[in-house]
């Protein structure tokens, strides 16, 4: 079926030139010998060589692992805990008018209001406490912030996919609360669990603007190095390591895709 | 809601208030943590922006006005029009932006719905990618294609809009190339959705009937897609309104938005109080535009 006028199909044609041409452009140069600019040189992969003897950049790499993971982690464990603490009980109306826009405030925040109010709250705590200098945790603490919603909103739409009658079954069949949530919830949660942990860990690796301002003089990403450098000027060296971040987001997002449509899909159909 | 008093059985005979109590221990760590690293974090952006500067750039807790009075342009020489100019071109180009992605996801939304079914994940897939792909990247990926020796560049320089041998940023067209590349997806994915789900034979009536291009689209297809719109607004604005990364690389000191204006205050400037008033200011522009948005596609029954 194909309804769509030739001339929607050139503009959306072009449309898509228009999404990727600056990105292939980034991969082309990044095997450029010349460092000038625009100025083709010859093709060369020292630029990649030079990538793994650059400290700088190979810790930048880690801390957006290291942050990516650890804040994942307990955005996942806290954020599926909020979804079924969500259902667990019968919530009245006077409770669901505070919790769901707590939960729904770090979908709808802007971004830099986000970061400008937790670095002021850094700031506040430190001149009391001298705790949360800025550094890599107070990045996690604001990776976390910002995926606990996403993770329950996951974990919840997986909930309720599933429906109440197999743990009213358990229940029927004197399942203890302990027994029936490991026994029975977890395991049906664990697409919903997987897909809000991999949208989780997507969002801290593309996030820019919230490690910008959390970040310490020595906990830097590589977003945050690329920023830097682009200032300096752009060189073969930032494309060569912009290439190998696309290929990874590539990668994950294909992972992203998968563990999302398994958690479309009703329990029943994998049995 | 059952009351407190009646019990109900969960596998044991409890009462609500029994389960209500176990369900907080799951509850609340995520409540407490939402509560403390942004609620509270939120209020104490307004507070700050009451607060004065102090001499090494610390937060000075005395209660002022000064905040506010430079924010509409008041400062040590009187009065100037910078700070008001930096909000009405942050509105100005979120607005443009909005608009011009709304318009060119049109033709990718029907693009992508007339696929054939089994090359639809490809496409989509490929609309995903650049989404997905970093902000930081994507923006300065731009600085290759719109330098001299490109097209783009010589194209410009043939009409004389620019000097020839120059690039085309930092300009406000490489800012608006910016803004749109960066936030058509954000409007094409909802819009996708609505335009795969479209019930065809109002289109086909429309014609029926002579309807033109225009027609057509006026009372059968944005009727059935503007509450995709009305999403992709949402999705786009907010966002749009606060952007620095792409005004500093592409737009330069000219160009500054009010994002990159808070943006400063937190860095090289180091002045908490202002930079939280402006964050203050860009809030309410935003809610105030959302809200004027929602009320005039109440009509229309947003999702």
């Amino acid at each position: 079926m194909n309804r769509t006028h030739p001339w929607i199909n050139f503009a959306a044609i072009l449309l898509f030139m228009m999404l990727y041409l600056p990105l292939l452009c980034v991969v082309i140069f990044s095997f450029n010998a010349s460092r000038l600019g625009t100025q083709w040189g010859g093709f060369t992969l020292h630029w990649y060589t030079d990538l793994f003897h650059n400290e700088l950049i190979l810790r930048a790499a880690m801390n957006t692992l290291i942050l990516a993971v650890s804040s994942t982690l307990i955005a996942t464990v806290v954020g599926t805990a909020l979804a079924i603490g969500l259902q667990m009980a019968p919530w009245g109306k006077k409770a669901r008018r505070v919790f769901e826009p707590l939960l729904n405030l770090p979908v709808v925040t802007p971004d830099i209001i986000f970061a400008v109010a937790l670095v002021i709250a850094f700031g506040a705590v430190r001149a009391l406490t001298g705790l949360f200098e800025l550094g890599m945790p107070t990045m996690i603490v604001g990776h976390v912030t910002f995926q606990i919603a996403f993770v329950a909103l996951a974990v919840r739409s997986r909930l309720r996919l599933i429906g109440t009658e197999v743990q009213e079954a358990a229940c029927d069949l004197y399942a203890s609360p302990s027994y029936l949530l490991r026994t029975v919830i977890l395991p049906l949660l664990l697409p919903g669990i997987l897909a809000g942990a991999m949208l989780a860990f997507t969002l801290s690796l593309d996030d820019f603007i919230i490690s910008f301002f959390t970040a310490g003089p020595k906990s830097i990403t590589l977003p945050i190095y690329i920023f830097a450098s682009v200032h300096r000027g752009v060189t073969p060296e930032i494309h060569a390591l912009s290439t190998l971040v696309m290929i990874f987001t590539i990668f994950v997002v294909l992972l992203l895709r998968r563990s999302e449509k398994q958690n479309s899909q009703k329990p029943e159909e994998k049995l | 809601m059952a009351d407190n008093n009646d019990i109900i059985y969960n596998g044991e005979l409890v009462s609500p208030k029994v389960l209500r109590k176990r369900a907080s221990v799951f509850l609340l760590p995520g409540l407490l943590w939402i509560g403390f690293f942004l609620a509270l974090p939120c209020f104490g952006l307004i507070a700050v922006s009451f607060a004065e500067r102090s001499e090494y750039g610390a937060v000075d807790w005395i209660f002022t006005f000064e905040n506010m009075k430079r924010l509409v342009g008041f400062d040590l020489f009187g009065w100037s029009a910078d700070n008001f100019w930096i909000l009405a071109r942050s509105v100005m180009v979120a607005a443009v932006s909005t608009g011009l992605c709304i318009a060119l996801s049109y033709p990718l939304a029907f693009f992508l719905a007339s696929r054939p079914a089994r090359n639809k994940g490809i496409w989509m897939a490929l609309l995903l990618v650049p989404f997905w792909t970093n902000l930081v990247i994507r923006t300065y990926a731009w600085l290759i294609v719109l330098a001299p020796q490109f097209p783009p560049a010589h194209f410009a320089a043939r009409f004389g809009w620019i000097q020839p041998g120059a690039p085309l940023y930092p300009s406000m067209i490489a800012v608006y190339i910016g803004m749109v590349s960066t936030f058509l997806p954000f409007v094409a994915l909802p819009l996708y959705t609505a335009v795969d789900k479209l019930d065809w034979s109002l289109v086909e009536a429309s014609r029926d009937l002579r309807a033109g291009f225009f027609r057509t689209f006026r009372h059968a297809i944005w009727p059935q897609t503007k509450a995709a719109v009305a999403v992709g607004i949402t999705l786009t604005l907010v966002p749009a309104m606060g952007m620095f990364v792409v005004p500093d690389m592409l737009g330069g000191a000219k160009y500054m938005l009010i994002g990159n204006l808070i943006q400063q205050q937190f860095g090289t400037s180091r002045d908490w109080p202002f930079g939280a008033a402006l964050s203050l200011a860009l809030m309410t522009i935003t809610l105030a535009s959302l809200l004027l948005f929602n009320r005039n596609s109440e009509k229309g029954g947003v999702q």
